[in-house]
């Protein structure tokens, strides 16, 4: 007999309850599950055994009222679910109340907030051009479009417009950012409704758009690239052509995902029928994006509003007529070639000039660069701010502690996302602060449709439903 | 409206002349800037006016894109609350306005002319403690349900919440120093 053996056998049979009789005993004594005594320096036992012994007892809120709904009905057959908020297939921290008949969704109820870390105000205790760093971890899948979006607003605020080859470069980086993002949302619908292929496809295309991005940005998420007057930095040797092999890939790749998918039989039958919505309920509920697009309805910011000149670009505006969930597959499908037809042309027709406005009012004043130790001032700044001009120096100084001011005013400016409208409603008092920014997160809205969508359905359909909402709760909970 | 409104006249204008024949009386000011036209109403007759504007086929503001909250600790009607109206068929923009006070931040619901307004009221409610009189259901939607205040308002500091989960006190971001351990000036 091994050491290891005997010590287990040795080792005295704890009297531990099982887990149903934890259950019970929560079920019981609901008001004492939080109150076990806290053990006493002799009798300390290990945290894992102390988590064991701990009970959680599940209530308060919406769940005792949709619980006390569905008994009073009087009906047996119903069951109450959470699911969520870790499940995986909703996304993130999303949590679904589910009330059901057997396999029957009769109402639903999404609670979100799981993820709300204050972003709106924290921004007005940071500088206009900090305010970049956390706009784009909201929607975490478009982070270029937060950027862009609320660049967008502060320069209308201040009255200026980036420079040509910055519009141009906003522009191919969106699109780059549509495709990585539809990509993602292909992925993990297809890894739920059971196309396991497609995940791996998608993610491994995504990954390519993110080297890209990694390559200009410095990062993969959450670049703060974009900056009101123009952005961070122009492309490195060598993207355009890295972009241009990407494209030519990727058209392949988006035939080979709808060989896989869009006349699977098992495809067909998860998406086709489901999570339907009328024009009625689209309209009212403010639904926009690829979901307003599957409905037959061709509204797309960039052609009815367009910024950062989108008005050059030659390109679709995508409908479908059935609006379910299929619908929206096709309608992300042609998205992303639409996108890829977008980032040619602008490579094509790439304006040449600073990707800064020159004003020094406004502009930043370092040229960054990619040393050995990350992104950062270019060592021609620092030489020419340390070494030469004791002037730069203490602009350089004034505009990163203090930056711009805004005047006064408030705007609400729109952008495309590639989950629908993305608002930035931005108020200014016109310190170098912002007053207020609320961002309209297309997710927030579409993810109102849930509960319409849903009843009667099966809940296995609840995931198709759901994930043709394509929800990022960063966006959602900000 | 101001001079810098650069908003093609022909298209808001017939809404706003509309407007001023139907609602003279209920419409408090109309601005213009950037090219944004913002309609600032009373209170009371908000619903009648966001109808008409949905309806009226001059106007078919039919999509509610934003609703939002803003706090003017320095006027006495400090919580205001911007409607970000959008016309697909006029492809026009524009905005309404309601201001009120703290102590008595009653706006009627929205939900009824624009059914999109449930979570953006309260969301609004949530962290500006405006009270939206006939809601379907106007509980905190991103703060947790048993959270006091409400968080946007200009005079609720920004972090300086206790962290019960290590027994410490995190003042606000602008007050805070590390001197081993978080301390506030």
């Amino acid at each position: 007999m091994s050491d290891l053996e005997s010590a287990q056998q040795e080792a005295p049979e704890r009297d531990r309850p099982t887990q149903s009789q934890l259950v019970q005993e929560a079920i019981v004594r609901p008001g004492e599950a939080h109150d076990l005594p806290a053990p006493s320096a002799a009798e300390r036992v290990s945290v894992n055994e102390r988590r064991a012994q701990q009970v959680l007892a599940i209530g308060g809120g919406d769940w005792a009222e949709v619980s006390a709904r569905a008994h009073a009905e009087g009906d047996d057959d119903l069951m109450v679910i959470n699911m969520g908020p870790q499940h995986p297939s909703t996304h993130g921290v999303l949590r679904l109340v589910v009330t059901l008949r057997g396999e029957e969704v009769t109402s639903l109820q999404p609670v979100v907030g799981y993820l709300h870390t204050g972003i709106e105000k924290s921004i007005e205790y940071r500088t206009w051009v900090q305010g970049v760093t956390f706009v784009t971890r909201m929607d975490y899948l478009s982070p270029i479009f937060n950027e862009t979006a609320y660049c967008l607003a502060v320069e209308k605020l201040l009255g200026i417009e980036a420079p040509p080859r910055a519009q141009a470069l906003r522009v191919l980086m969106m699109e780059l950012n549509r495709v990585s993002s539809h990509l993602v949302w292909l992925a993990t619908t297809g890894l739920e409704l059971g196309a396991l292929s497609i995940m791996l496809y998608g993610f491994r295309e995504r990954e390519e758009i993110l080297d890209i991005v990694e390559e200009v940005t410095g990062l993969r998420m959450n670049h703060a690239w974009v900056r009101p007057a123009g952005v961070s930095q122009d492309l490195p040797d060598g993207t355009e052509e890295h972009v241009r092999a990407f494209i030519g890939d990727m058209r392949d790749k988006i035939d080979e995902y709808e060989t896989l998918l869009t006349n699977n039989p098992i495809w067909l039958e998860r998406t086709r029928g489901i999570g339907v919505l009328s024009t009625e309920q689209l309209v009212g509920l403010g639904i926009t994006g690829p979901m307003l697009r599957a409905g037959g309805i061709a509204h797309d910011l960039r052609k009815a509003e367009p910024y950062c000149g989108y008005e050059q670009y030659d390109f679709e505006v995508p409908t479908a007529d059935t609006s379910d969930v299929y619908a929206r597959y096709q309608i992300r499908i042609a998205e992303m070639r639409e996108s890829l037809k977008i980032i040619e042309q602008v490579l094509d027709a790439m304006p040449s000039g600073p990707v800064m406005l020159s004003d020094p009012k406004v502009g930043w004043p370092a040229k960054l660069a990619l040393g050995p130790d990350g992104l950062g001032n270019s060592p021609a700044h620092v030489q020419h701010i340390m070494g030469e001009s004791m002037e730069a120096l203490i602009h350089h100084f004034k505009m990163v502690t203090e930056g711009i001011k805004v005047p006064e005013g408030e705007v609400y400016v729109t952008v495309e996302s590639p989950r629908g409208e993305l608002g930035y409603h931005v108020v200014s008092d016109g310190s170098n602060l912002p007053y207020r920014v609320h961002v309209r997160d297309p997710s927030f809205v579409n993810l109102q449709t849930v509960p319409v969508m849903m009843n009667g359905l099966l809940v296995a359909d609840v995931i198709a439903a759901l994930s043709s909402t394509d929800p990022v709760l960063g966006g959602v909970d900000r | 409206m101001s001079a810098e409104t650069t908003q093609p006249p022909d298209l808001i204008q017939p809404v706003l002349t509309g407007l001023r024949e139907r609602f003279g009386d209920a419409i408090r000011e109309v601005s213009g800037h950037r090219g944004e036209v913002t309609i600032e109403l009373d209170t009371a007759r908000l619903v009648e006016v966001a109808t008409w504007l949905r309806d009226d086929p001059a106007a078919a503001f039919t999509h509610l894109s934003d609703l939002s909250g803003t706090d003017y600790p320095k006027r006495p009607d400090r919580l205001c609350v911007d409607y970000h109206l959008y016309s697909r068929e006029h492809n026009v923009r524009l905005r309404l306005k309601v201001r009120v006070t703290v102590e008595d931040p009653h706006v009627p619901t929205v939900t009824g002319v624009w059914p999109t307004a449930n979570w953006h009221e309260r969301e609004v409610y949530d962290f500006f403690g405006v009270r939206f009189d006939g809601h379907p259901n106007l509980v905190r939607i991103l703060m947790p349900e048993d959270w006091k205040g409400h968080p946007q308002r200009k005079d609720y500091p920004l972090g300086g919440v206790d962290v019960d989960y290590i027994d410490a006190h995190v003042p606000p971001p602008d007050t805070r120093r590390y001197k081993g351990g978080w301390t506030s000036t």
